[in-house]
């Protein structure tokens, strides 16, 4: 593993598959009464957010705090980033403090990769989403439950999603979540297919190792899992499709879309859900639908990430790290 | 003002010569030239040029003093080899009144390191709604003759129209920095397979050549000249070549960064590469040069955009846009222009000093390296190579993309009207 997590581009077959199987062992310790490993006493962590995911900073937090880690919390929405002087500050000031890592959230893409590699400070750096470039550790997240749906929690250990075929649907332009989702599923052998109107499909993609396809219709009989991206409702006033009912009708997911899946295949999302243009009630509140799931594996993946970044290269429960011993 | 004897001088590339200056003109231009008491240069096979104009320059004074003024700004100038600048308007007040630009030509004048000549705002304040007073601000002291609201596109097509009918009475040219606005809202680098990946927002070519199109028909259908600036794609060229081809007076500039650079550098989100126009392909990298060699491209302008340390030790998104480019154009030329045998010596003082002067009509630059002709001169050591190293810039500002890159040739002697502004590398 290298020492900061970036880029699900970042991650080799052998390095995600790992972070998989760690995560299930950390998905064991949710079942003990005592919900708590030592693995990472002493150690302190801080949640740096520039933009707002309660969602997302709850699962980190909840995770280093399994770990035993120190946690703090640094929200600076609302303070200038328009300067550009404070992520480098915030960054000096954190390295002062003895931090052992840093997990970021940050508007801008390209920061996190900014602050692990400009100099400011020694921290290891987490991605946890920047701009419209990466998100790894939903991609983790997502390939997590994935491999325990289509696979199996056990069946699964030290597989990859060789041959599994993958559907993302809806603004990819704007997704972080598809852009680190492509990365890594091609990494773990999924064959991924977009499904998008032309204009929420960014120039270049023809490059990208996945196919594309501007018809959702076609793509549903033959997919493993479909993945519904987020569409922001202020897209329609910029332009990138004509209405929202129009968009529902060609992209959305609902009942009768989801019944031409194959039995085994899953709904999933990111989150937070808009029911209605993307995705109908039914289709997120059905079995098939995995929301619930991500957000539960969302801990155990951030907890496998830190203790791989921060803990080291043994198995997570079984042998502790050595000075705990 | 005392004789100076340039011995040995490779004069545009050409067999050595040797060049004597004598006030501030040149005297004599042959070989085994003698002169009494005159002030002797051993100039040891190195190349003598027409010294360097260029046509866009950010000297941010006024307003921005932290980034650059005029006298730091004109000491860069003449450490990379130029006699003239032509200073834009984008400054705090905007230069878009006779009082402004004669601010800024006054304080060239009195530092002496290099020519200083306004350029003027198009509209005010760079709105793009209305015309400056560009009438008065030819007939100040400054006598502007290159307008522009550089930094943004004159991007309503009536305003742009009328800027190029109105200056045709006093024979002005309009300098046109080719961005539709909103083609390219939230743009942070050019549009295409590295900024997908990178998550950051597309400038797409089409922003840019699409205005270039515009303008260029513009200019026939109202019998005007105008000169657009910085181009940085393939499909810019193939505009232009179009344009001239049907006899349209249209000229145009290339900066030496998108004659080296590319996006892929942008990988690594540092800011020094962040600027505007953004770097593109490869493949618009050598249309550019190609350009350049046959003619399309009129001219090198730097385009330097000094920033100071803070605003570009950030995270890409916050950072400003554009790089220093004075003290290392000639360098970037020679790499990527005479060392691949695309350009001479000769064709490289055409694009950068005599077709620059001609275009914002600064007499007296651009002149031939003869006899009778003002002495303005840059002398350079084609021979050396050496790491670029920002510590040592005249220039206020340090935003280079260079750093720590080795680039060939060094500006040794520069000459303002037979004044030296630069000895062995060294201002005066
Ligand atoms: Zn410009």
């Amino acid at each position: 593993m290298q020492r900061h997590l970036i880029s699900a581009a970042d991650l080799t077959r052998d390095d995600a598959v790992l972070i998989l199987d760690t995560a299930e062992e950390m998905a064991r310790v949710a079942d003990r009464p005592i919900k708590k490993l030592p693995t990472l006493r002493g150690r302190t962590i801080v949640n740096l957010f520039f933009e707002d995911s309660t969602r997302t900073r709850i699962s980190f937090e909840a995770a280093e705090k399994r770990l035993s880690a120190d946690v703090i919390n640094f929200t600076a929405k609302g303070s200038s980033v328009s300067k550009g002087e404070s992520l480098k500050d915030t960054a000096q000031t954190l390295e002062a403090m003895g931090v052992d890592a840093v997990v970021i959230r940050h508007g801008a893409s390209g920061a996190p990769y900014r602050l692990a590699n400009s100099g400011w400070i020694d921290a290891a750096v987490v991605n946890a989403g920047d701009g419209t470039h990466q998100h790894p550790t939903q991609a983790l997240l997502d390939a997590f439950t994935m491999r325990r749906r289509l696979i199996g929690p056990d069946a699964g250990l030290g597989q990859d999603l060789e041959g599994k075929r993958i559907t993302l649907v809806g603004d990819v332009l704007h997704s972080r979540v598809a852009r680190s989702n492509v990365d890594l599923l091609h990494t773990l052998g999924a064959e991924v297919t977009l499904v998008a109107p032309p204009t929420l499909l960014p120039v270049g993609i023809e490059t990208w190792p996945c196919e594309v396809s501007y018809d959702l219709d076609s793509t549903l009989s033959k997919s493993d899992a479909v993945m519904m991206l987020r569409v922001q409702r202020e897209r329609m006033n910029a332009a990138f499709f004509p209405t929202e009912r129009e968009y529902s009708r060609r992209y959305g997911l609902d009942g009768d879309r989801m019944a031409r899946m194959p039995e085994h295949a899953i709904v999933m999302h990111p989150g937070p859900m808009v029911r209605g243009m993307e995705i109908t009630a039914e289709v997120a509140d059905s079995d098939r639908c995995t929301v619930v799931e991500q957000v539960a594996n969302g801990v155990s993946i951030r907890m496998a990430v830190l203790y791989l970044l921060l803990g080291g290269n043994e198995p997570a429960v079984t042998h502790p790290r050595t000075e705990e011993k | 003002m005392s004789k100076i004897l340039i011995r040995g001088a490779k004069v545009l590339g050409g067999e050595p010569q040797d060049v004597l200056i004598d006030g501030g003109t040149i005297a004599q231009v042959g070989s085994g030239l003698a002169a009494e008491g005159a002030e002797v240069v051993e100039a040891g096979g190195k190349v003598l040029l027409p010294g360097l104009v260029d046509l866009h320059t950010h000297l941010r004074e006024p307003g921005r003093e932290d980034s650059e003024t005029v006298l730091t700004g004109t000491r860069a100038a003449a450490s990379g080899g130029f006699t003239t600048v032509f200073a834009m308007a984008n400054t705090f007040p905007v230069a878009d009144t006779a009082g402004v630009v004669e601010q800024v030509w006054r304080l060239g004048k009195e530092h002496g390191y290099c020519d200083v000549q306004p350029i003027g705002a198009v509209t005010v304040g760079l709105e793009g709604r209305k015309l400056a007073e560009l009438g008065a601000m030819h007939e100040s002291a400054a006598g502007v003759t290159v307008f522009s609201d550089d930094g943004k596109c004159v991007h309503d097509a009536v305003i742009m129209r009328r800027a190029l009918e109105y200056v045709k009475a006093f024979g002005g040219v309009v300098a046109q920095h080719a961005q539709e606005p909103r083609l390219t809202e939230g743009a942070e680098m050019n549009e295409g397979i590295v900024s997908a990946e990178l998550g950051l927002g597309g400038w797409p070519a089409v922003a840019e050549e699409s205005i270039i199109a515009r303008d260029v028909l513009l200019a026939d259908h109202v019998g005007s000249r105008v000169h657009i600036c910085h181009l940085s794609t393939a499909g810019s060229v193939e505009i232009v070549r179009w344009a001239k081809s049907r006899g349209i007076a249209v000229t145009a500039e290339v900066t030496p960064h998108h004659l080296l650079l590319t996006d892929e550098l942008v990988r690594t989100y540092n800011p020094v590469y962040k600027v505007n126009p953004p770097l593109r392909t490869e493949r618009d990298v050598m249309a550019l040069r190609e350009a350049l060699a046959d003619g399309t491209i009129d001219i090198v302008a730097t385009d330097h955009a000094p920033h100071p340390h803070e605003d570009k030790d950030c995270e890409w998104a916050a950072a400003a846009m554009g790089m220093v480019g004075l003290e290392t154009a000639l360098s970037v030329v020679q790499e990527t222009m005479v060392d691949t045998g695309l350009l001479d010596w000769a064709g490289v003082a055409d694009r950068m000093s005599v077709k620059p002067a001609q275009i914002g009509q600064a007499t007296g630059h651009g002149r031939p390296v003869s006899a009778g002709e003002p002495a303005n001169l840059t002398l350079v050591d084609t021979a050396y190579r050496g790491l670029v190293e920002p510590a040592g810039f005249a220039s206020r500002s340090r935003n280079t993309p260079y750093e720590g890159r080795e680039l060939p040739g060094r500006v040794t002697h520069t000459w303002l009207r037979g004044k030296a502004t630069l000895v062995d590398g060294k201002l005066t």
